[in-house]
């Protein structure tokens, strides 16, 4: 476990000449929660989009295992749930419908029981609701039980709690916990405090902000 | 740890592909299928550029029938691109999109079945129903089986190029434009071959030779577009 599973090297970004962090160094050990802060518009959901693979507009290094992630894209993404700030869910279909669809995108999340993943998230009764009639915290639900059902290593979470009512976010907090308690690294962001999920360690983007 | 996922490798990926393909065109073709207004858009597009025609040309049956196989061309090729835009737009806006990226799952994939699901609701669809139109254009007889095969040959093909525009442009906040004029020169020799066959079927002249180069360019675009496609996809995110 010596080995950190994600390090990031002398990251830098910028963004429309503002620069939103230089020379950003971290890793993220296994069992570890990184917790990404900074004001709104400091950077932290890019942080998230470089760290996932899904913005290359960064410079310095990304490793995963120790490897470089170029050499272990496909590897990487196999082990790494990502939610990101549109939950990604498809208003024509139905929740079961959706996550079906995850199922197969994604061989990281069990092919184990769906309905008992919508009803962790709440969502009993409503499988065969179209997501268009479920409210925004419902929809956000939708895309949340993928947690349930995910056996990735890695998850990265952007905002995971907003619109989520306060028995909700207890719930995501414990499965958190449990995550990390088999040995499952979490980075996320959230306004929110955290209290029920142990040790956080967070990365502050404020301070990396410059004006040049 | 030991109940945490790590990569089980090729063979067990090779069980996943079919399934994702499988799954990903149920999904594309039934969420087309619950949003019918955009399902019947090419179609109606088609039926109306064709019936405009005659009224706004020339009513006479001589005239018409020589003007139907580019005509129906024309009208098909323009119906394809109308609704192209739609491809990645929606799964761009709520996020589906950046799911699909990061699957480990080969991309290839996913994009050839949702290409092949958005061809069997338009370019399948117009193939369909393209005989029937072209009886109001006065086409011969002889020149339906050039214009079916024609179409069923040369439709995948519009679909597979006019995905890269698609992806290309789904990052912009209005790509409609845009994606006409990137895809129009790729679309251009189809449309020749395809005319042309349908043409020559019409004159009793063999077709075989067009269709054989419309299947070359689908071969062509079978291969590569989905690579090309894949590779828009991610820029379009990443920007």
């Amino acid at each position: 476990m010596s080995e950190p599973l994600l390090k990031a090297e002398k990251l830098f970004c910028e963004r429309d000449d503002r620069v939103l962090f230089d020379g950003l160094t971290f890793s993220v050990a296994a069992g570890e929660i990184v917790q990404i802060e900074g004001a709104n518009g400091s950077g932290k959901t890019t942080l998230l989009r470089i760290l996932s693979g899904l913005s290359r507009n960064y410079e310095g290094c990304l490793y995963w295992r120790g490897e470089a992630m170029e050499q272990v894209a496909e590897q990487y993404r196999s082990e790494l749930l990502f939610f990101g700030h549109q939950p990604g869910v498809k208003a024509l279909l139905t929740p079961e419908e959706n996550l079906r669809w995850y199922q197969a995108l994604h061989p990281s999340l069990e092919r184990g029981d769906l309905r008992f993943a919508l009803e962790q998230v709440g969502l009993r009764g409503f499988e065969d609701v179209p997501c268009h009639m479920l409210s925004a915290g419902q929809n956000r639900r939708v895309s949340l039980a993928r947690l349930y059902l995910s056996k990735a290593p890695l998850w990265i979470l952007d905002e995971p709690f907003t619109a989520i009512d306060k028995r909700g976010v207890a719930a995501k907090e414990a499965l958190i916990r449990q995550h990390v308690d088999r040995g499952g690294s979490v980075i996320l962001t959230t306004h929110q405090e955290l209290t029920a999920v142990g040790a956080v360690r967070s990365i502050n983007l404020d301070d990396q902000e410059g004006t040049r | 740890m030991s109940d945490l996922y790590t990569n089980s490798g090729p063979v067990a990926g090779q069980l996943h592909i079919g399934r994702l393909f499988v799954a990903t065109l149920r999904r594309d073709l039934m969420l087309s299928l619950r949003r019918k207004s955009e399902l019947v858009n090419p179609l109606i597009f088609f039926l109306m550029v064709i019936t405009l025609f005659p009224l706004g040309v020339s009513p006479e049956s001589g005239f018409l029938s020589q003007l139907a196989p580019g005509v129906l061309w024309v009208a098909a090729l323009l119906a394809t691109l109308l609704s192209m835009d739609a491809l990645f737009r929606s799964d761009f806006e709520d996020g589906s999109l950046e799911q699909l990226l990061l699957s480990p799952q080969p991309l290839y994939v996913v994009v050839l079945a949702k290409v092949l699901a958005h061809w069997s609701l338009t370019g399948l669809a117009l193939t369909l129903v393209a005989p029937l139109i072209a009886v109001m254009l006065f086409l011969p007889a002889q020149g339906m089986p050039g214009l079916l095969l024609s179409l069923l040959l040369g439709t995948p093909t519009l679909s597979l190029f006019g995905a890269i525009g698609a992806a290309l442009t789904v990052g912009l906040r209005k790509g409609g434009v845009l994606i006409s004029l990137l895809v129009l020169p790729l679309y251009i020799p189809v449309l020749i071959f395809g005319s042309a066959a349908v043409q020559a079927a019409v004159t009793g002249l063999p077709v075989a030779g067009h269709l054989a180069l419309l299947g070359a360019l689908l071969a062509f675009g079978l291969v590569l577009a989905p690579l090309a496609i894949g590779a828009a996809l991610r820029i379009s995110v990443s920007g």
